[in-house]
């Protein structure tokens, strides 16, 4: 395949009359790790919700893997995106999501979590899914925990599994939308380690993150928000280390004023 | 007063009070099964994006909340046949007036237990690739079942206890028989206490194992 996995082309957002952002462009190609920072209420988890249509876009479209995502159709005046039910199915399976409030389903237990993909969407036996679902809680240190139910864990194991549920559908990209802001100091750490061997592993990913010094060390290009759309853009060491934007300064200074 | 309680004739009796034991017990479990089942059906039908489907859900539930169960029952008994070539038993009666009944009220039992569901389960069912009734069926339902089985119990206690309500186009249940019983021998009081009692007897063990199933659901607390 040619061109990049993942091309957001004009992608615009707005809640009522307050727009989110608007003509948002952006390529991602296999084995790009993409931190999107930003202020609150900049849209970042907004942007990330549109790229696997939780949140439908007003304007523009995903283009994955070189096929649109949705039917566009005419209305009057204006075109819209309709998503069929197999069309986002579809969708998702390629495009997996990291939740900051972990999403685990409760009435089932760890092991369940991460099968319950494997069986219901991808119709796998329960044999081979409880196999594959064990070897993804290894891969995030949880194996062990594979019959506790979510109410019995911590924080960061609980996101260790809401990773290998991700994992175990075999995304081609993985979505974080701040996958340790819920989570107690203590535990960011464990997280952040899992994440980092994905992206050692040479994942396709986008992190929505507070962790401004997570981002530097894991990503490969960082987008500012602000203003409605990417503000800035480029390494972390040019967006992170020397901003040439006055928001984009102003943000990374707020940052490090505690460092030490 | 003194009153001689003289619970003979009461149990020389017991065949046609056990008669209506079973009466009771049948009108209740098919009320049951078909009152809950078709309440799920009404509480999806007024979730539905399409607006027939929910327009139909809320005028159903309206019409038989609003009205009282006695007066279905006898509806269906003396009216519906006017109105279509029908001919309907007193246990075909009963069992629409109460179904109906309770259909409408356990919907809004169902509908309480799917909205009180974080949108975020929905969310991480559907980024995984669920289709909205595998959501529904493997993680929303199971969930909104458990937290609203205390209300369903309430349910099916109404249910069991609306039976008697089908004494009015006779019906044999355990009312209607001892309502026979109590004007052969004249003895009210002992015929009533003792129906009283069976209700409690039949209901009470089918509450406990109501609990014993909380119980068991909640393993993953």
């Amino acid at each position: 395949m040619t061109g990049p996995l993942l091309r957001i082309e004009g992608l615009g957002k707005r809640f009522g009359d307050r727009s989110v952002f608007a003509g948002v462009d952006l390529e991602v190609a296999r084995g790009d790790r993409i931190a999107i920072i930003g202020a609150s209420g900049s849209g970042k988890s907004t942007l990330l919700r549109c790229i696997n249509v939780l949140e439908h876009a007003d304007q523009g479209r995903v283009i994955l893997g070189g096929e649109p995502v949705g039917e566009e159709v005419r209305r009057g005046e204006r075109t819209e995106t309709r998503y069929s039910e197999a069309a986002l199915v579809r969708l998702r399976q390629r495009v997996g999501m990291v939740f900051q409030q972990f999403n685990l389903f409760p009435h089932m237990t760890v092991l369940g979590n991460v099968m319950e993909g494997l069986v219901t969407v991808k119709g796998m036996g329960r044999d081979a899914a409880a196999r594959q679902a064990l070897a993804e809680l290894a891969r995030v240190g949880l194996a062990d925990k594979a019959e506790a139910y979510p109410a019995h864990l911590s924080g960061g194991q609980k996101q260790r599994v809401a990773i290998a549920r991700a994992l175990a559908m075999e995304p081609e990209i993985l979505l974080f939308d701040e996958p340790t802001s819920a989570l107690d100091p203590a535990l960011v750490g464990e997280v952040l380690d899992a994440i980092q061997a994905l992206a050692a592993e040479g994942r396709t990913m986008l992190l929505v993150t507070h962790e401004i010094g997570f981002a530097y060390h894991m990503a490969t290009r960082v987008l500012f928000l602000a203003e409605g759309g990417i503000y800035e853009q480029g390494t972390p060491d040019e967006v992170l280390k020397n901003p040439r934007r006055p928001l984009t300064q102003a943000f990374i200074a707020g940052h490090r004023r505690f460092s030490f | 007063m003194s009153y001689r309680w003289d619970f003979a004739p009461v149990l020389d009796n017991w065949q046609a009070l056990a008669f209506g034991a079973i009466g009771t017990v049948r009108l209740f479990l098919v009320c049951l099964v078909l009152g809950l089942s078709l309440g799920l059906v009404v509480a999806l039908m007024r979730r539905s994006r399409h607006g027939v489907l929910r327009w139909l859900a809320i005028g159903f539930i309206e019409l038989f909340r609003n009205t009282p169960v006695l007066v279905q029952i006898l509806w269906f008994y003396f009216a519906l046949p006017m109105l279509v070539p029908v001919e309907i038993s007193p246990f075909g009666a009963a069992i629409l007036g109460i179904s109906l009944n309770s259909a409408a009220y356990s919907a809004e039992i169902y509908r309480a237990g799917i909205q009180s569901i974080e949108p975020g389960q929905w969310e991480a069912a559907r980024a995984i690739g669920m289709t909205g009734l595998q959501v529904l069926r493997r993680i929303v339902l199971p969930q909104a079942l458990r937290r609203v089985l205390p209300a369903l119990t309430n349910r099916g206690i109404e249910i069991f206890k609306m039976t008697t309500l089908a004494s009015v186009v006779a019906y044999v249940e355990l009312l209607q028989q001892g309502k026979l019983v109590a004007s052969l021998n004249f003895n009210p009081l002992e015929v009533y206490t003792v129906i009283g009692a069976l209700f409690f007897l039949l209901l009470y063990p089918l509450v406990r194992a109501t609990y014993a199933l909380e119980r068991r659901l909640a393993r993953s607390d």
